[in-house]
């Protein structure tokens, strides 16, 4: 086990930056997710960790010691890659016996541990088969075992959900975080599902371009993201923004006003969740333009003077035809304000909306 | 429908049918036809008759011979050089991180260089006069009074070397896309295991290259059975008849001696562990697979 920090780590391809400085604490026993779209620098951060590949600059530290230099062979990290990247020509067995060949353990003790890492992912029985006479779920489990199997101090998975259809994938996330509570290995999970990340992790890492955008709990970066990129990128459907402007202590979206005090003049965004708004007799005017049955609930996308809006209904009845004219309205304890020049959050400026506006 | 289908076959297939028929197919029913005849010089048959594969038999005291030469040729140009030496070219020039490109290149060269200005520069390379490069060196550099003769002292390390030089690039092209096409991930997940360089080859290289090396094999073995020309242009099968391998002997009995019949009875003998071979390969190694797709898998 181990704590993981990055002090001002510094990752350039050629003259491409690719990470330009980043710090971050892992500590010992957590799960994290580094989550974000792809090219945000999640997984070469993995990489890095994994001594795949070196930092350009800054200190990498495991346990205070200072690791940029180690070669991934002295580095005892488990990795588990989205291709699961399992030896074709081997069996399962020497697949997961595959790490151990290089750490000089005795053969009685190698294969008590092959073993156990096989039972503790449920392929004891798959042990002569290669990866191609096994599933994707169980191709999945071989590499979890490979990588548990020499007792790493730091268990990597890059997008391991990715190939496993829905199902399975809900299986293996429930399996995978159960796993790691057991262990108490320090795990960072690589991933660009918010749902995997919001699932399985204690803490998010959510990254964009090379920087860390914000780290906190699944509630922290959907109830209080602190940038509009973050509070677009979780959450699904995905969170409704509008676009305003304040003039003089009042905020103007489309056609409607509201007081807002405190902050500068400036063109601002506000979100709106799309499961905190609702149809109703007050509120802004909009026209039901498409329903989407989710199963539980459903989704509608509606026209407003103030854009596209999406509101999601809980249950499963279709209670709004295509081409209804209502109104919606909404909480405003539950709306977040972004300065746009910024992209930061306005921590508590709420507002309301008033409702006076007109469809055009 | 059916029509349909069976027009397509003759408009697609039917070029490369008769290119196989007149090219591939014919010239060995030919040789079969001539094999058992008394064709001469005049070109003319007079009666058909077995002679010729008794004399290939009991007669000819120099075909032994010629036949252990051609297997230590075969033998020594695949075992050093377009095996061994085209994975040892395939494993470094795609292990080292820039220039591995231009290496290949230059063992590229003496393939696309016309055969003639190849042996040329072998020949002033290693000629018995003081001029050649051999002789320069070995007399300058290493102090040796007379001037070396290998042409004449060690021409069939010769006719190797200038075929190993030609043909260590057909394996390091072919290894090399294979290497190639072994997915970094597998690459990575070997160092996180732990594996170091030596490990990595032996353990995720070495399992991929076992169809192309293979595949290299048997085709390298066919071609070099076949092929005279570089022994022809740099030693004319001598000194002798010491670098006379099978493929060159045929000739000279066939063309320089103008016994058609024998010489068409002995090529018999090449085409049939040639077929023999290929077919065994179809067969034993999977070719059929080899050829469809890739035996690593990208998901």
């Amino acid at each position: 086990m181990a704590r993981i920090e990055f002090k001002n780590i510094e990752k350039r391809f050629d003259d491409v930056v690719v990470i330009p400085g980043m710090d971050l604490v892992i500590n010992d026993g957590e799960f994290v997710a580094l989550l974000g779209p792809s090219g945000c620098g999640k997984s070469t951060s993995l990489f890095m960790l994994a001594g795949i590949y070196l930092p350009s600059g800054g200190d990498l530290l495991f346990d205070e010691h200072r690791v940029n230099e180690v070669e991934a062979r002295d580095r005892n990290v488990g990795i588990v890659f989205q291709s699961y990247a399992l030896y074709p020509h081997m069996t399962v067995r020497d697949n997961i016996r595959f790490p151990l060949r290089f750490k000089k353990v005795p053969d009685a003790e190698a294969k008590r541990r092959v073993r156990e890492a096989a039972e503790l992912v449920q392929v004891a029985e798959l042990m002569n088969r290669r990866p191609s006479q096994l599933s994707g779920g169980q191709q999945q489990r071989v590499a979890l075992a490979r990588a548990l199997v020499k007792d790493p101090q730091l268990l990597l998975l890059d997008e391991p959900l990715s190939n496993l259809d829905a199902t399975l994938r809900l299986t293996m996330r429930t399996e995978i975080k159960a796993l790691q509570e057991r262990l108490g290995v320090t795990t960072i999970l690589v991933t660009h599902d918010q749902l995997e990340a919001t699932t399985m992790a204690d803490r998010i890492i959510c990254m964009r371009e090379g920087e860390i955008e914000q780290i906190g709990s699944p509630d922290d970066l959907y109830l209080r993201p602190e940038t509009l990129f973050v509070a677009g990128f979780i959450g699904s459907p995905p969170i409704n923004i509008l676009h305003g402007q304040v003039d003089s202590e009042k905020l103007r979206v489309g056609e409607a006003v509201a007081p807002l005090v405190g902050v500068g003049n400036g063109p601002f965004s506000i979100g709106l969740r799309p499961e905190h708004l609702e149809f109703g007799d007050s509120g802004v005017p909009a026209r039901v333009i498409q329903t989407e049955p989710m199963g539980r609930e459903i989704l509608y996308v509606a026209e407003s003077p103030l854009g596209l809006i999406r509101v999601l209904e809980s249950g499963s009845q279709v209670n709004h035809r295509i081409g209804e004219e209502t109104r919606i309205a909404f909480d405003p304890s539950n709306t977040l304000l972004f300065e746009e020049a910024t992209g930061r959050r306005l921590d508590g400026a709420h507002f309301h909306l008033n409702t006076t506006a007109r469809a055009a | 429908m059916r029509n349909r289908q069976i027009t397509n076959y003759i408009v697609f297939l039917g070029p490369a049918g008769v290119i196989v028929l007149l090219f591939f197919v014919m010239p060995v029913l030919v040789d079969i036809g001539i094999a058992f005849t008394d064709m001469g010089r005049d070109l003319q048959v007079t009666k058909f008759t077995l002679r010729n594969f008794e004399r290939a038999f009991t007669g000819d005291s120099r075909l032994p011979k010629v036949i252990s030469l051609t297997f230590i040729y075969v033998f020594f140009t695949l075992a050093i050089f377009n095996v061994t030496f085209g994975l040892v070219l395939a494993l470094t020039t795609t292990a080292i991180p820039k220039g591995g490109g231009f290496f290949r290149s230059v063992w590229l060269m003496p393939r696309m260089s016309p055969s003639v200005v190849y042996i040329v520069l072998w020949i002033w390379a290693v000629h018995g006069g003081e001029a050649s490069l051999v002789n320069q060196i070995a007399m300058n550099v290493f102090g040796v009074e007379k001037p070396l003769d290998l042409l004449s002292n060690t021409p069939v390390m010769l006719i190797i070397l200038s075929n190993g030089f030609i043909g260590a690039s057909f394996g390091m092209i072919i290894l090399t896309s294979a290497i190639r096409g072994i997915p970094d991930h597998l690459f990575y997940a070997a160092k996180a295991d732990g594996a170091g360089s030596l490990s990595i080859v032996r353990h995720i290289v070495m399992p991929a290259l076992r169809w192309p090396l293979t595949y290299i094999t048997i085709w390298q073995t066919l071609s070099l059975l076949v092929s005279f020309e570089y022994i022809i242009l740099l030693t004319g099968g001598g000194p002798f008849q010491d670098t006379t391998v099978y493929a060159l002997y045929v000739y000279r009995r066939t063309f320089q001696s103008g016994q058609y019949a024998y010489g068409a009875a002995l090529a018999l003998f090449l085409i049939i562990p040639g077929i023999l071979i290929a077919i065994s390969a179809w067969r034993f190694t999977n070719m059929q697979q080899l050829l469809q797709r890739p035996r690593i898998e990208v998901q």
